[in-house]
């Protein structure tokens, strides 16, 4: 059986983690190449829709990556990004596909080696969940489509 | 406005698991404000729902529409050139929006995605309350502005039962006892003599104890 490697989508705040992974590639650390980061003004910027669509297009897992308790640029987009981690994360329960799929994490600019941690860890739990259902269904379908 | 929740997701899919496609309609007004039916409620249910389908090996292809109004005819009819590809609708409007769509495409099946509440207004991001009943006959000039028929639990008239306590309502310390917001409002309006005044028994013919009910404007009327 092929190794598995998860697609994780991390939305990252410009602010903390963008500037915490960027210091994780100055220091030399290593963190998975599986995790494709995509760069948000806030982790406030992404709605519900975002993390959804990440999933439905077949991502693995997905981060939601903001600044510590507090530390937030624009005072309070970290803690609207985690009520809409809860409020998706519950959604994704409803119809059967794993919470853990999402998360939530903080951090600030100056935690490289915290950014390097979680990417290697969340990787690790997503490679533990297996393939996201919707992704391996759409391969299916699409191997299917090929054939006929 | 017109308060909704959505429905729980295993209920929506159970409606329409037979469907291949589906055209599912928001609507821009009461149920966008209260975030159950708007545009980005729309978005999240059809991501949701391809998501549940594509899992279990199935697909469901589906057409976002959000309406400006469900409740009038003439918005409804925008649907009218999709209406023929796809095999249900699912809206998440209100019941009166449910119930247009219903009335003009007949041949087609509609399932209602969220549970229509009441009518409130907002206390606060995310929290919507119970501020009218709609019972024909409003009373709110005589109870300083605060409606005891929607928020007094037993919907009493003239002051508080027994069981309010500490100014909230015996039904949930959630509640709070409307008997007493009334009061504390007469008092900072200096009218605390219209605490006395009996307000006789209500006529419920005004409310839905009448039938359904209807409003015809003769002047606008055609």
């Amino acid at each position: 059986m092929e190794t598995f490697e998860p697609v994780i989508v991390a939305f990252c705040c410009h602010y903390c983690a963008y500037t915490a992974a960027d210091m994780a590639g100055t220091m030399r650390l290593n963190y998975p190449t599986n995790v494709k980061i995509v760069r948000v003004p806030c982790s406030g910027k992404v709605d519900t829709i975002h993390m959804m669509k990440a999933l439905e297009k077949g991502a693995d897992g997905v981060l939601v990556a903001g600044c510590l308790d507090g530390d937030c640029h624009f005072k309070n987009g970290n803690t609207k990004a985690t009520k809409r981690v809860a409020f998706v994360q519950k959604l994704l329960e409803e119809i059967g596909i794993e919470p853990q799929r999402l998360a939530m994490v903080t951090m600030s600019a100056g935690m490289g080696p915290r950014f390097a941690k979680i990417a290697t860890e969340f990787t690790e739990e997503i490679r533990k969940l297996g393939p996201n259902p919707v992704g391996a269904a759409k391969q299916a379908q699409a191997a299917a489509d090929k054939v006929a | 406005m017109i308060t909704a929740e959505r429905k729980p997701l295993a209920e929506i899919i159970d409606s329409i698991d037979d469907c291949r496609r589906i055209l599912l309609v928001g609507c821009n007004e009461c149920v966008t404000v209260c975030s159950a039916g708007g545009r980005k409620e729309v978005a999240m249910l059809a991501s949701a729902l391809q998501m549940d389908f594509m899992k279990r090996g199935k697909t469901l292809d589906v057409r976002e529409m959000t309406l400006e109004r469900q409740c009038d005819p003439e918005y409804v009819e925008q649907l009218a050139p999709y209406i023929g590809q796809v095999d249900a609708v699912v809206s998440m409007a209100c019941g009166c929006g449910v119930q247009e769509v219903a009335k003009r495409f007949r041949d087609k099946r509609v399932f209602p995605a969220v549970n229509t509440k009441f009518m409130g207004a907002s206390e606060g991001p995310g929290i919507w309350a119970e501020r009218c009943h709609g019972c024909g006959n409003c009373l709110l000039g005589l109870t300083g502005g605060i409606c005891p028929i929607a928020r007094c639990s037993k919907r009493l008239l003239n002051g508080p039962c027994g069981g309010s306590s500490h100014g909230k309502c015996e039904v949930s310390d959630e509640i709070d006892c409307v008997w007493q917001l009334i009061w504390d409002r007469l008092k900072e309006l200096g009218q605390e003599d219209r605490y006395e005044e009996i307000i006789e028994a209500k006529d419920w013919s005004t409310e839905r104890a009448g039938g359904p009910r209807k409003i015809v404007r003769e002047d606008l009327a055609q």
